[in-house]
């Protein structure tokens, strides 16, 4: 009522006129009644800032990220796949342990593992986003149909059983048949494939979820079935998601690394996480080459590690109830 | 819910045959130098041209598709081509289908009943030393990859406890390492899950009313929380029993273990037609079953779910 104060004090001063006019809603005013300055993204932004490791690991994630990115521009760096030659002997550098002019050594044929790791990572870094991505936005969107809608259920049911059944290997041998192996080939390989598990759990959520007194009580009133999905059921799951896409670059690699053990992975000539621990793997009988596995796994450990916490307190933070 | 299940299966049958149709097409697309592996060297065009026609890849596509379904109704599944030469298909996944699915069944049920306890008791004891030992365990095994641990374990761990490197069917010993090492991976998702459904569930508010009337923490955590928790993990549950039989490649090809493994990639990057056919068939039909049993599964633990379209008001 404060804010009114000043018209119903001032009533006796008005012509009768004025009093039968109507009233103009004023913005600015509705704004001062009933006015929460809540938000729920910036609510769980703050809360999610009170994690102080997640914090430190996300700015861990950002710097690798950008360092990847600009790592060929700084000085001092070597190209990652010319194969270099000893001096002394004339022959190619082969299996150098770390020193000054090979920070992080060289591999069995005289490449720079240094230049190579940073190459890998950006490589692998850059399948894992345009996988996660592309999985994001179509698994949820088909995940959330296909547990809402009782007509497009057997559809969908159909569309999901021949998309996860057609081996992933007989796609891969056939494009990269058609196309040659390449970046490009991976991904678009693992997109076709990669949103269906995405799509089943979503969707096994939102079964779940449906049939529940207060999205009956919404479909009473009318609300149409996007609005349920997108205001009832997605804030739900908010936790769920961000804990399975904080794992989708992590297994994105790993399923790169498993693809170049089949041999269906990316050529030699293009380093990446997968290849470099393929490469590792071979030599883990001996002690004194080791370290040409143990440095692509340490950094394929820390973006793994960061990714998992971040999601982990990511969704702890999403829930309103922690929220002050 | 009997009719919606009738109606799925009769669904799945058609389903089944797009997939196989459609992995049909795709073989046929492959290029035709697979087929004569190693011996292409040594063969004529004219040689070629004949093994090829004998292969019966010289047929209309229509009419190798009707010589095909035409034995499947007869339940032949044909001879395999390349992998091991005239062999009916049936022998061959006979033969490696029982060492896939007992090591499988083991390894499922070993990662049951470490992993859905462990997420509990991460969930019960949130920030607590156990949920960030169990936490700094599931971190590892996301974090390192498989390859690389299934090696380390084959490596170090036979060489401490002098267990020996490969399988022995005789030998029970020699049965535990591989059986370990597949069931690292899923523990530490059971875990992971459990915890996060747990910890989801605990936040909200007839939990707050059950401990303020007083309800044992015991009887919440295992009759109220669990049950709630446990409906996402029941719908993958029998998909993943079922699933048991394509068997790990990594651990099959490192031990040395005559199951399932490899035996699509190799019978596809081979181009044994009839081999990849009959897996084709046989893992689809699994998935699709498993599928519709995951639903099942969750109707039966949560009452609220509605499956069919008469039992539901919308």
């Amino acid at each position: 009522m404060g804010i009114y104060r000043e018209e119903i004090t001032n009533i006796s001063e008005k012509s009768t006129e004025e009093l039968f006019q109507f009233a103009v809603t004023d913005d600015n005013k509705a704004e001062e009644t009933a006015y929460s300055n809540y938000s729920y993204w910036r609510s769980t932004w703050k809360s999610f800032l009170k994690n102080r490791l997640a914090v430190f690991l996300l700015v861990v994630v950002f710097i690798i990220v950008a360092f990847t990115i600009l790592q060929p521009y700084f000085p001092l760096q070597k190209s990652p796949t010319e194969i270099y030659i000893d001096e002394q002997t004339g022959s190619q550098a082969r299996n150098i342990t770390p020193n000054s002019e090979f920070w992080f050594g060289t591999n069995s044929i005289g490449q720079d593992l240094w230049s190579r790791i940073w190459a890998g990572t950006r490589t692998s870094l850059f399948i894992g986003f345009a996988v996660a991505l592309v999985e994001a936005v179509v698994g949820i969107t088909i995940g959330a149909l296909w547990g809402f809608s009782r007509k497009l259920e057997m559809p969908i049911t159909q569309l999901y059983n021949i998309v996860d059944n057609i081996p992933t290997t007989i796609v891969l041998i056939l494009m990269s048949y058609i196309l040659r192996p390449s970046i490009s080939t991976i991904i678009i390989a693992m997109c076709i494939t990669g949103w269906v598990e995405m799509a089943r759990f979503i969707r096994n959520q939102i079964v779940i979820l449906r049939d529940r007194e207060y999205n009956l009580a919404s479909k009473c009133l009318g609300t149409p079935g996007y609005r349920i999905i997108i205001k009832n059921l997605l804030p739900y799951l908010i936790s769920v998601i961000m804990l399975r896409m904080s794992l989708a670059i992590p297994f994105a690699i790993g399923a790169e690394v498993f693809l170049t053990y089949i041999g269906l992975g990316l050529p030699i000539s293009e380093p990446s996480l997968g290849n470099l621990i393929n490469e590792g793997r071979v030599l883990m009988m001996s002690p004194d080459l080791r370290y040409q596995l143990i440095f692509p796994s340490i950094v394929l450990s820390v973006i793994t590690i960061a990714f998992y916490i971040i999601g982990n307190s990511f969704a702890d933070a999403a829930d309103p109830k922690n929220h002050v | 819910m009997l009719w919606y299940i009738g109606k799925r299966l009769l669904q799945s049958v058609l389903t089944l045959f797009i997939i196989i149709t459609i992995v049909f097409s795709l073989l046929r697309l492959m290029p035709e130098e697979g087929y004569l592996g190693a011996a292409a060297e040594k063969m004529s065009p004219e040689q070629q041209e004949v093994y090829l026609t004998n292969l019966g890849l010289r047929d209309p596509i229509l009419v190798q598709l009707g010589n095909f379904y035409g034995n499947l109704l007869q339940g032949d599944l044909g001879k395999s081509v390349t992998y091991r030469t005239d062999v009916p298909v049936v022998t061959i996944i006979g033969d490696k289908i029982m060492y896939s699915l007992l090591f499988g069944l083991g390894a499922v049920a070993l990662s049951l009943i470490i992993g859905v306890p462990l997420g509990i008791m991460m969930a019960h004891l949130k920030g607590r030393w156990l949920d960030r030992l169990g936490t700094g365990y599931i971190v590892f095994i996301v974090a390192v990859p498989a390859a690389v641990y299934y090696l380390v374990i084959q490596m170090y761990i036979t060489d401490i406890f002098h267990l020996p490197m490969l399988f022995d069917e005789y030998n029970p010993i020699s049965w535990m390492l591989p059986l370990i090492s597949m069931a690292l991976a899923p523990i530490a998702s059971y875990a992971m899950w459990m915890r996060r459904y747990m910890v989801d569930e605990l936040n909200k508010d007839y939990i707050k009313l059950a401990r303020a009337k007083g309800v044992k923490e015991r009887t919440l955590m295992f009759s109220h929380v669990l049950r709630n928790a446990f409906i996402p993990m029941a719908q993958y549950l029998p998909a993943t029993i079922l699933f048991t039989i394509t068997g790990s490649i990594y651990i099959e090809s490192l031990y040395s273990i005559p199951g399932m493994g490899g035996l699509l990639v190799d019978a596809i990057q081979r181009q044994d037609n009839t081999v990849v056919q009959g897996l084709v068939l046989v893992f689809s039909s699994l998935g699709i079953i498993g599928l519709i049993l995951g639903d099942i599964a969750m109707a039966l633990v949560d009452p609220r779910i509605k499956l069919g379209k008469g039992e539901s008001v919308r």
